[in-house]
This record gives C-alpha cells, sequence and structure tokens, in this order.
C-alpha cells in the first residue's frame, strides 16, 4: 500500500487568542512559515505552551489561523473542515471509540467512504497486518494494551490513506521502554508507506530518533527547522541549543582572525586564549557566546580553560564534573574515566575541547 | 481584530456543515418561539395598553388586596419550606455521610427517600396529607376523633412541600459533604475542638454556599408549585394559584399576566443568584475529592437521635404513598374502611380510559423529541464553538426558574390569536401539539443538565478523531456521541416521559375539553372532595411511572454503553 503523500505548506501562519483574564490578544502561534516536503517525517519540537500542538491542529483543520494560509500538496485548504481535509490524526490520548471493537474503529473512516463489506475486510485485514495486530479484530478497545491501543490508533488513521498523518504526542501515555519501541515501530511504517507525517513532541529524543526534520517552536515562533544533526551541531540560539541536549555557555571576546583563514580564529574567555571555529562572519572585536556541550569537554592537568572543580561525582559511564570558569558554571561529562584521573572538589583544572566541537553564537 | 480572520474561518466551516447549521437554526427558532416569546409577550402585555406604555396594569395589580396578600404569602412559604427542607435535607445528608449505619434497612429507606422526588407526581403527598389528617382524615379521626380537623392553609403546603422538596437538599448536599476532606476536620479535633465545634466552625462555613444553594433551590421550587398549594391551600392563595384563578376566574388575562411577570422576575433573579453566585461560590470553597475515606461517627449519643430523626421521616414519607392506593381501594375514606373496586370501576367507566390515553400518548410522542432536543442542545454547548452557542445555553438554562403557571399564560397570551395577534400559528392553540410543546419545554432542562453532565465525560478528542477521518457534524453525532451516551439519553427520555405525564400547572391553563389529562382529573376530583377516584387515579399514575423507571433501569442494564464497554471484561 502505497498512499499519495503530498507536501504541506505554512505561510505567515498566526494563531491569536484572547487572555481570559486579562483580555489581552496573545499569540499562540506567531507567524510561522513551515515547508514540509512529500514523504518526509517532520517533528514540531518544543517545551509546552510554544504553539506546536496549535499549529498541529490548524494543519488537521480544528483550529482556524488568524493569518496566512495553510496549503496540502497545492491547495489552500483553510477553509476546508476537518472531515473534507485529506490528513488522519493520532491523538495522545488515542481517542478510540469505546462502543466499537479493533475491527470497527479501524474500519470507521473506510465505512464513511462508503466501500464495499469486502473492500472494507480486506483493507482493516492488511493494516492490522502492518500493526501487528492480526487476531484482534474482535476485541474491544478496552481490553487492549496501552502500546496495542495506540497500534489501533495508527491503523486507523492509515487505513483512510491520508496524504497527511499527524501525530499529537502519542506516546506520551506510555511508559518508558514501550515508547522507545513504539517510537521505532512508528518510523518503520511510516517509511514503508512512505507517507507524509507530522509529529508534536516535547521529548528531544523522540525528535531525534524520528525525524528527517525537527522544527523547534518557541513563544510562538519557529525557532529552528533543520536534521536533527544541523539542529544538535548548530543551534541557532541559547534556547535551542539548551533545548536540545544539555549547553554550557561561556560569554567572551573574539580577539583575532587567522591570517589565511576567516574562519577560525582566538577568543578571549575569562582571560584563557580560547581556538574557535566558524566565525566567518564576525568581526574581531566582537562579543560571542561559546556553545560547549558537557560531553565534548574534558579535564586534564593544561589546557584551554582555567577552572576550580566544585562538584564531582561519578556516575558509572562517566564522571560528572561542575566546574566553575571564572563566574561561568561549566558541566562536564568525562566519559569512560576509570583510567583518567579524577579530580576532587576545590581541585584547579583545566578544560580541553576541540575547537570543532564548540559552537559560537 | 486580528482574531477576525479565524471567527470568520470558523464560521465558513459551520456554513460548509448544513446538518450543524440546520440543526442550530431549528433550535434557535424553537427556543424563541416557545420559550422567549411567550415571556416576552407577558411583559409586553402589562406595560403596552391601548397604543402606549403605561405602568397602569401593574398599579392596578399592585392595588389589588388578593394580589397583596398572595405576594406575601408566597414569600412566607417559600421561606418557610426553603428553611425547613434545607435543615432537614441536611440533617440526611450528615447522617448518610457522617454517621455510621448500624441497620441495614436505614440505608435502604434513604435510598428510597432520596429516588422519590423523581418519581413522585406533584400532588400524591397533598391527597395523602389530606386522607391523614384532614376532616376525615384516619389519624385525625379515626384515631385521635378530631373531627373539625384543618389541614388546609399554610401548615398543610408547609408540610407537603417540606416533604416533597428535602429529597433534593439532600442529594445536593449529600454532594458537597463527600468532597470535604476529612482531614480538615480531624486536624480541629486534633487540636482539641468538640464534634460539635468542628461541625459549626469547620463544616458548616464550608457548606455554607451550598446551604443557600440548596435553600434557593427549594425556594424557587415552592414559588412556582402550583399543585400543591391547589389541593391542600385552602384559602391561602399563592401567586402561581392566584395567577390562575385570575384567569380561570377573573378572565382577566392582562391582570394575570402583570402577576407572572412579577412572579417570573422572583424566580428569575433568586436563578441567577444560584446559579451565578452560590454555585460558583460553592465549587471554589468545596473543591476535589476527599482525600482518604472518613472515620464515620459512632458515639451513640450523636448517631441514635439523628438515625431514629430521619428514619421518621422517611418511614412518614413512605406511608404517606402508601396511603394512596389504600385511599383507591377503601370503600369510603373515614367512614368505611372495607375494601373495594369501586373508585376503580368509577374511574373506568367515566373517561378513565381516555385520560390515560390521552395523557400516555402526549407524553410519549413528548418525549423522545424532548431527550433528542436536550441531547442535541448539549452536544452543541459542550462540543462546538458558535456565536449563538451561549443564547441557546441561556435559554435552556431559563426555562428551569420560569414557573409552569408563567409559562401556561405566555402561552395563552402569545398563541390564542396568533403570535402578536397576527393569527400565525393561531391554529397552535388549543391543539394536542401545543401541549407536547409544552412537555418538551418544561423538561427540557433537566435533559439538557444531565446531558451536559455525560457529555463533558466523553474525551473531545474521541469525536474530533471521527471527524477527522472524515465524518460530518451528524454522522459524528449519530455514530459516536448519542452511542457513548446512550444511557443518558434513555433516562432523559424515561425522565422526561415521567416528568410529562405528571405535569399539571403549565399544562392545566391550556388543556382543552377535546382532551382528558389525569393530572387535570385529579386536580378535579380531589378539588370535588372524591378522592377514592383521585387515588385511584394517582395510583394508577404512580405505577405507569414506576414501571417506566423499572423499564429504563433494566435497558441501561442489558443494552447500556457502560455493560458494552465494561461488561465484556
Amino acid at each position: 500500500m502505497l498512499a499519495e503523500s503530498k507536501g504541506i505548506r505554512l505561510e505567515h501562519i498566526s494563531k491569536i487568542y484572547q487572555d481570559p483574564k486579562t483580555g489581552k490578544d496573545f499569540r499562540a502561534v506567531d507567524d510561522a512559515n513551515i515547508v514540509i516536503k512529500p514523504g518526509s517525517f517532520v517533528t514540531l519540537l518544543g517545551p509546552s505552551g510554544c504553539g506546536k500542538t496549535t499549529t498541529l491542529r490548524m494543519i488537521a483543520g480544528f483550529e482556524s489561523p488568524d493569518e496566512g494560509e495553510i496549503f496540502l500538496g497545492d491547495k489552500a485548504i483553510n477553509e476546508l473542515t476537518p472531515n473534507k481535509r485529506d490528513t488522519a490524526m493520532v491523538f495522545q490520548s488515542y481517542a478510540l471509540f469505546p462502543h466499537y471493537n479493533v475491527f470497527d474503529n479501524v474500519a470507521y473512516g473506510l465505512k464513511l467512504r462508503k466501500l464495499s463489506k469486502e473492500e472494507i475486510h480486506e483493507k482493516v485485514m492488511e493494516i492490522l497486518d502492518l500493526v501487528e495486530l492480526t487476531g484482534m479484530e474482535s476485541r474491544m478497545t478496552n481490553q487492549l494494551s496501552g502500546g496495542q491501543q495506540q497500534r489501533v490508533a495508527l491503523a486507523r488513521a492509515l487505513v483512510v490513506e491520508p496524504s497527511v498523518l499527524l501525530f499529537d504526542e502519542p506516546l506520551s501515555n506510555l511508559d518508558a521502554k514501550l515508547r522507545v519501541s513504539m517510537r521505532t515501530e512508528i518510523r518503520n511504517i511510516q517509511q514503508r508507506v512512505g507517507i507524509t507525517a507530522v509529529y508534536v513532541t516535547h521529548d528531544q529524543s523522540e525528535a531525534m530518533a524520528l525525524s528527517d526534520q525537527i522544527i523547534i517552536m518557541h513563544k510562538g515562533v519557529v525557532a529552528q527547522v533543520g536534521t536533527p544533526q544541523e539542529i544538535y551541531y548548530h543551534p541557532v540560539n541559547e534556547f535551542v541549543a539548551d533545548f536540545i541536549g544539555e549547553a554550557n555557555f561561556l560569554k567572551g571576546k573574539l580577539v583575532s582572525k587567522k591570517d589565511n583563514n576567516e574562519n577560525d580564529g582566538i577568543m578571549d574567555i575569562n582571560g584563557c586564549m580560547v581556538e574557535v571555529t566558524e566565525i566567518r562572519t564576525r568581526k574581531v572585536g566582537d562579543m560571542g557566546t561559546l556553545v560547549l556541550r558537557p560531553e565534548s569537554a574534558t579535564l586534564a592537568e593544561e589546557g584551554q580553560l582555567k577552572c576550580r572543580v566544585i562538584v564531582s561525582c561519578f556516575m558509572g559511564a562517566y564522571q560528572n564534573y561542575h566546574v566553575m570558569v571564572g563566574d561561568t558554571l561549566v558541566k562536564i561529562t568525562d566519559f569512560n574515566p576509570k583510567h583518567k584521573k579524577i579530580y576532587q572538589v576545590n581541585e584547579t583544572a583545566y578544560v580541553n575541547f576541540a575547537p570543532c566541537d564548540v559552537h559560537v553564537l | 481584530m486580528a482574531r477576525s480572520k479565524s471567527a470568520a474561518l470558523d464560521r465558513k466551516k459551520l456554513l460548509g456543515d448544513p446538518v450543524m447549521m440546520g440543526m442550530i437554526i431549528v433550535l434557535l427558532i424553537f427556543l424563541v418561539l416557545f420559550i422567549v416569546y411567550p415571556l416576552f409577550v407577558l411583559l409586553i402585555d402589562s406595560i403596552y395598553n391601548e397604543g402606549g406604555f403605561t405602568l397602569h396594569v401593574f398599579s392596578k395589580v399592585l392595588s389589588m388586596q388578593r394580589f397583596r396578600t398572595a405576594f406575601s404569602n408566597t414569600i412566607v412559604l417559600g421561606l418557610i419550606t426553603g428553611v425547613l427542607s434545607t435543615i432537614i435535607g441536611l440533617l440526611f445528608a450528615y447522617v448518610d455521610v457522617y454517621v455510621k449505619m448500624r441497620i441495614k434497612a436505614v440505608g435502604k429507606l434513604f435510598n428510597i427517600v432520596s429516588l422519590l422526588p423523581v418519581v413522585s407526581p406533584p400532588f400524591v403527598l397533598s391527597l395523602s396529607t389530606i386522607m391523614l389528617f384532614g376532616r376525615s382524615g384516619i389519624i385525625t379521626r379515626s384515631l385521635l376523633h378530631i373531627y373539625d380537623s384543618d389541614v388546609y392553609g399554610l401548615k398543610g403546603i408547609v408540610v407537603v412541600q417540606t416533604l416533597t422538596f428535602f429529597p433534593v437538599c439532600y442529594l445536593m448536599l449529600k454532594g458537597l459533604l463527600k468532597n470535604i476532606d476529612p482531614s480538615l476536620e480531624e486536624a480541629a479535633r486534633d487540636i482539641g475542638a468538640s464534634r460539635w465545634r468542628v461541625f459549626t466552625t469547620v463544616t458548616l462555613p464550608l457548606l455554607l454556599p451550598g446551604l443557600g444553594n440548596a435553600f434557593l433551590v427549594t425556594f424557587i421550587e415552592s414559588v412556582a408549585d402550583f399543585a400543591n398549594p391547589m389541593l391542600i391551600g385552602g384559602n391561602y392563595d399563592t401567586l402561581a394559584t392566584t395567577i390562575y384563578l385570575q384567569v380561570t376566574g377573573s378572565y382577566d388575562s392582562t391582570g394575570a399576566a402583570a402577576m407572572s411577570v412579577i412572579l417570573l422576575s422572583m424566580t428569575l433573579i433568586l436563578f441567577f443568584i444560584q446559579k451565578y453566585y452560590l454555585e460558583r461560590k460553592t465549587a471554589a470553597t468545596l473543591t476535589g475529592k476527599a482525600s482518604r475515606a472518613r472515620m464515620l461517627i459512632e458515639d451513640k449519643s450523636v448517631t441514635v437521635p439523628l438515625t431514629l430523626f430521619c428514619s421518621l421521616v422517611a418511614l412518614f414519607v413512605i406511608i404517606m404513598y402508601v396511603m394512596i392506593p389504600f385511599g383507591a381501594l377503601f370503600k369510603l375514606w373515614g367512614r368505611d374502611y372495607s375494601l373495594s373496586m369501586k373508585w376503580f370501576d368509577y374511574l373506568f367507566k367515566y373517561s378513565g380510559f381516555k385520560a390515560f390515553k390521552d395523557s400516555f400518548l402526549l407524553s410519549i410522542i413528548a418525549a423522545p423529541i424532548t431527550a433528542l432536543l436536550s441531547m442535541i442542545i448539549s452536544y452543541l454547548v459542550v462540543k462546538k464553538k458558535f456565536k449563538s452557542k451561549a443564547f441557546i445555553e441561556f435559554v435552556s438554562m431559563l426555562a428551569m426558574a420560569v414557573p409552569g403557571t408563567v409559562l401556561g399564560i405566555g402561552y395563552i397570551r402569545g398563541y390564542a390569536n396568533g403570535i402578536f395577534h397576527s393569527g400565525i400559528l393561531s391554529g397552535l392553540y388549543g391543539t394536542g401539539l401545543i401541549l407536547i410543546i409544552v412537555f418538551i419545554i418544561r423538561s427540557l432542562p433537566v435533559g439538557t443538565r444531565s446531558g451536559i453532565s455525560a457529555l463533558r465525560q466523553i474525551d473531545k478528542s474521541i469525536e474530533e478523531s471521527a471527524y477527522d477521518l472524515g465524518a460530518g457534524s451528524g454522522k459524528v453525532f449519530m455514530t459516536i456521541t448519542l452511542p457513548l451516551i446512550k444511557d443518558s439519553f434513555f433516562s432523559g427520555l424515561v425522565t422526561s416521559f415521567v416528568r410529562s405525564i405528571t405535569a399539571i400547572s403549565a399544562i392545566i391553563l391550556l388543556v382543552t375539553p377535546q382532551f382528558l389529562l389525569i393530572t387535570c382529573q385529579i386536580n378535579e376530583f380531589a378539588e370535588k372532595g372524591y378522592y377514592g377516584v383521585a387515588c385511584a387515579y394517582a395510583t394508577i399514575l404512580i405505577m405507569i411511572v414506576y414501571a417506566s423507571v423499572l423499564l429504563m433501569n433494566l435497558f441501561i442494564r442489558f443494552f447500556g454503553t457502560s455493560k458494552k464497554i465494561k461488561g465484556e471484561n
């Protein structure tokens, strides 16, 4: 089965709510421009209240945008009701019909499309096979485990062969282990069917594991769009850097550039000269923030940044340090500590990292 | 404004959904025609006279001694009934929630008492009070040999209304008491407060808005009550009965309109205080659930008197119901207590069959329409966004505060000569259809309320997912929503049937000789003093009502949604 998948385009989409207490307008989504390619898996990621679910619900048609236009393929769909849009959604609470059994739940959309009984049966069985629920057709939904219910919800959305599949935090009700296996399964099925998928989550590892593209949203604004690698290695601002993974921020000044290379240079951080890279757009004398991931740094007797250890804690896989570089707290996860020197609280040490592992904001 | 675009889009989506649109329009027309318009006509009637606006009618009515007496009577009655019902209701609720009951039968008694207001025709208690304490009452005449006992008047109405309305207070307060966190009271006890002190300083203050709420609900019911003051009021006229007599006796329907406006304003004001102030306050002080089970009171000096009192009241109420069939079976109440079927024979010889047929038929037509309408209203109110939603919700709740008599006068003034005396829809007046409409309007608020609470329990995304999969609003409602609230729908069906077949206040003003209704027959025979026939009618009516409730429980047990969802585990 291969659905004809379509792309989605959001052009200058805004959604404005009125704060019930103050009566002031509040922009839940603010001028979002998003392009989703056909067949790709895109995640809307952000903390709660960032506008990701509102964006998804506008694509589904449950909410109407106040500004802008949404396109499905080449067609503007602003005025279409959800039942006329070629999208299918998988809900956080699964939203299975409790008065129907598994078969009837999955068949619901097909019956609306006036397919013959034989066709419905064939399609339902085929999709149940895809989500590995063969043999469960006559179960009532409350006799299923959480994971199975989620599969029914997925099957019910897939079986109508929509152009786009929408997921609203579908795994957040499952336990941690099941969440990991289900997300692999969702990704596999999406790849097999080749359908466009838009997935809302606040869980960064879920977003990493699933997506071709991640769209980070913050306070209603699209903060960054990119592949998981782009977002992790080249965050555009402190919010993104901090939201995806953990990050240390070190403020400093660009003191010189290499003679023959506009892209590399030296930054002065708390009196220490540190080699940096990717600074083509900056001038000597500019202030900048160095983004240092905890796992990119180690401690040694000598090196780039002088520091004082304030927390030192053995975690098995790594030694967890909190150190002070001047007034700035820096967290370091030093992996494989078995044969390394372990620094104790109040000892002085040096933070070390490769210039290519840091990113300047 | 910026937000107007989404509003415009929402509107367009609504227009693109003809079923929804049609439903809303039909509802609006129905509510305006049969609730807003008749009340509006009353207002116009009482201030618009011979081409100009005047307060002439009001000043005339206000100077009428009969009106003044009725007005103060109504207030006095409402106050006494309200206070008594709230106190007895509170005692029942307290015993139920706080006191350890040793005897199982007491719990059963409480259950029966809490069910009675649902299944009881309005004047049953009046009838049995007269038969117990009246001139030929079994207690007054046969036991105490008092031959000139007078139960009529204020005391009679107060007894009957209190016994009728306290179960409502009991149920309301029971819900609230259950929500009081026991640790609050235990904390007070722990610091050294006596049980009485805990009750007066912790429990009672927490409950205060709820008590006010219960009082106002009873007050409104008491003031709007028509049947009981009619039967047992004697010379004690209330506004409801005075309005009725003003139309049927003095043929002064303008005066009646003005009185109706006054009665209506009174109930409306109280209703708004209750709905928008006290209910919110109650919700604010008593939030959430109790953290754990309460330690029940076992101290005999508390439990024995309380339990005894409540059991006696409950027993008394039950005896009053038992009186009814006996009233129909005894040859001549007060004199000849030998069993006979003569009242039933009399009933069926004289148009009894027709009364049952008419009442039954009209109610059975009204019930499904009411149930469906109230489900649709609650669906729209809970699940949809549209402009007139607030209006629909408001008007359907408003119907709860309108006394039946007022509605009846409104229909007379509004439809006897067609809408605004134009002759349009004048064919409606005097037909069975207008009776059916009154039945529907009178039961609509109850059904809507239960529908709303049932719908609030359904996760919004269940319907959204059906909508998303391609079902239009009508389809979603029929295939998803309705099956999920089937239990509530069915109980709404039965409740509205029961309410219709036992209705009297608005109906008695509108019924024409071509229809005989059971309730009007009971009223008529009781007025004439033929208690045997009245009891025979009431007995059969109670049986019909009880049978419908049994049927409802059976249906829900065997075909209900919850059975299907839970049962197959």
